[in-house]
């Protein structure tokens, strides 16, 4: 495989994309929202506990490509245990990340992106960004009560 | 002047008087014609397999394209003047092409459209509005493109006629029984695509326009995935209503057409209201145009329906028989080659295939198998292929597809192959 294909098929992607880490409906869910990419048809649902202003857990169902189910599994397991506004200053850092937006603010905050940091190949492949931010999206609605809207990644 | 120009002419030359080259078509010859392919992506020889999205066009239509814009370009039907006159002529002239290729009997039959989009949507909105009624019925297929589905939902809003949906089977195939059984004495309109772009099927139109006449039912087919691979005879099918686009016959975008029985056409109310369609107006009482200028309102694609003919003069030169030869060995050479990938499931499996494989790799997903192949130089569509209610009779949200051109060689699918394998050892 050349190096650039493996700059996106990164093991860890391939690995929670086969995999999928905190898959299933969250009994004790205050928070859930859907999302839908239709270009490809991508699905999420998200399911969040949110006690005291953390996210105490955070779960996925769904169906898609590889790079949409790893950055569902990812990012439910990078979100459990942060505040709500670490949450949203991941998801804008995340976004800001794979989309090279030009967001200095977002890219320069103090918040890590740790294992989600694999992302960063995204941003070669402007046709799959959208499959690596949905499930960012749909966590952004969820967090701002929009259940009934379907986040859509635009 | 060019080879295919050369071509061109001579068949122009010879045309009703003797046959195109009966050998078979040498697609490697072919594809030296259309200069995008010259390319390489990712480093490696393109390999063009998304043929049914659009095809790529040789440089015989460029060349037209250009000629009329550098030499012709002026307003059509207009002025008196020499470049409009030209430029009329160059566009009736196209018309003629049009209808002569799929068989009108005039060339009045012919509209120009956008595409077989805007093609579907004037029947739907002028015939669809006119005839249909509450209780009335329209019948269509599940495995139509969204182009052919959509439009007759919203004549059925406007106008309160219901939606019947003839079922495909696990082949892809019209389950033709329950087509019959579907028509009856509401049923005002048959919609159906000659081939679908999901899964390849084959339609058989003229047993289905047959049954639909006796039952006095008028037949809207969607060719946009017939014409590049087929001989089409609008006559001998005797269908009412034939949409297609130009893109997908090697000919620019932004151009189609619809062709109509003129008798229908000279019933139906006007669609879009403009310049080019009225003969007289004042604001008391406005006179519309003949067919089939009543239906094209503004000024039209000149440009682009010069391709349009170009394009089908070519491939008249290339003979479309021949062309469909090719394609078919093509096609059969496809079926086998992915059959011999492990975990390879193809998605349509019809006894009669034009132009497409739709397939699944086990545990992979479309996009992923998708973006591989583009990194092996090789363009496939991935996604529903607007044809969302195919996927969901497969239960599933996407496939993978290759569609086949004539340009493209049993090498192109020995590359798709190699790239397949690609993708398994990726995610091996």
């Amino acid at each position: 495989m050349t190096s650039d294909l493996r700059d996106l098929y990164q093991e860890l992607i391939l690995d929670h994309g086969r995999h999928p880490r905190n898959s299933g409906k969250l009994a004790a869910a205050t928070h859930h929202a859907d999302g839908y990419n239709p270009l490809c048809g991508d699905k999420i649902t998200l399911y969040l506990d949110v006690d005291g202003g953390k996210v105490r857990s955070a779960s996925f169902e769904g169906q898609g490509c590889a790079i949409s189910q790893a950055s569902a599994s990812l990012m439910t397991e990078g979100i459990k245990g942060k505040t709500v506004a670490e949450v949203l200053a991941l998801f804008r850092k995340l976004t800001a990340t794979v989309t090279g937006r030009d967001d200095d603010a977002a890219l320069e905050s103090s918040v890590e992106l740790g294992k989600l940091a694999v992302f960063e190949g995204v941003r070669q492949y402007p046709m799959r960004v959208k499959c690596a931010t949905l499930a960012w999206h749909t966590l952004r609605n969820a967090l701002e009560g929009k259940d009934v809207e379907v986040a859509v990644t635009e | 002047m060019s080879a295919a120009a050369q071509r061109v002419a001579a068949a122009a030359m010879h045309a009703g008087t003797s046959g195109p080259d009966p050998a078979p078509l040498d697609a490697s010859s072919i594809r030296v014609e259309f200069p995008i392919l010259w390319q390489s992506v990712h480093g490696k020889p393109l390999v063009y397999l998304d043929n049914a999205a659009t095809t790529q066009k040789p440089a015989c239509v460029l060349d037209a394209v250009d000629a009329y814009y550098r030499c012709d370009n002026a307003n059509v039907h207009r002025a008196v003047h020499t470049l409009s006159e030209r430029a009329t002529v160059a566009f009736e002239q196209a018309r003629a092409q049009v209808a002569r290729f799929v068989g009108a009997r005039d060339s009045s039959e012919i509209v120009f459209t956008r595409g077989a989009t805007e093609a579907l949507n004037l029947v739907a909105s002028s015939y669809g509005d006119m005839v249909l009624r509450e209780s009335d019925e329209v019948v269509l297929t599940e495995m139509e493109h969204h182009s052919n589905i959509v439009p007759w939902q919203m004549a059925c809003a406007r106008t309160g006629a219901t939606l019947r949906v003839v079922p495909i089977d696990d082949r892809g195939e019209l389950d033709i029984e329950a087509f019959g059984n579907l028509l009856g004495p509401r049923t005002r309109i048959v919609a159906v695509t000659h081939v679908s772009n999901a899964l390849g099927t084959v339609n058989p139109v003229a047993e289905l326009v047959a049954m639909a006449h006796a039952a006095g039912a008028k037949v809207v087919v969607d060719g946009a995935q017939a014409l590049p691979h087929a001989s089409v005879d609008v006559a001998a099918l005797d269908c009412d209503f034939y949409a297609f686009s130009g893109h997908k016959v090697y000919a620019p975008m932004g151009v189609g057409a619809l062709y109509a029985k003129r008798e229908l056409l000279d019933a139906m109310p006007p669609w879009q209201g403009g310049g080019d369609m009225i003969l007289s107006v004042t604001f008391e009482k406005t006179l519309y145009n003949v067919p089939p200028y009543k239906f094209e309102a503004g000024t039209p694609d000149v440009g682009g329906a010069v391709g349009l003919g170009a394009a089908l003069a070519w491939l008249e030169s290339l003979g479309i028989e021949r062309v469909a030869a090719h394609e078919n060995d093509l096609m059969a050479y496809a079926q086998q080659a992915l059959l011999g990938v492990a975990g390879l499931r193809v998605v349509g499996t019809a006894a009669r295939k034009a132009g497409v494989h739709s397939f699944m790799l086990e545990g992979i997903h479309p996009h992923d198998v998708g973006t591989i192949l583009d990194h092996q130089g090789v363009a496939i569509r991935t996604g529903h292929h607007c044809a969302q209610p195919v996927m969901q009779h497969f239960g599933i949200a996407a496939t993978a597809r290759a569609s086949f051109a004539v340009y493209n060689t049993r090498e192109d699918v020995d590359r798709l192959v190699d790239g397949l394998h690609e993708v398994k050892e990726v995610f091996g």
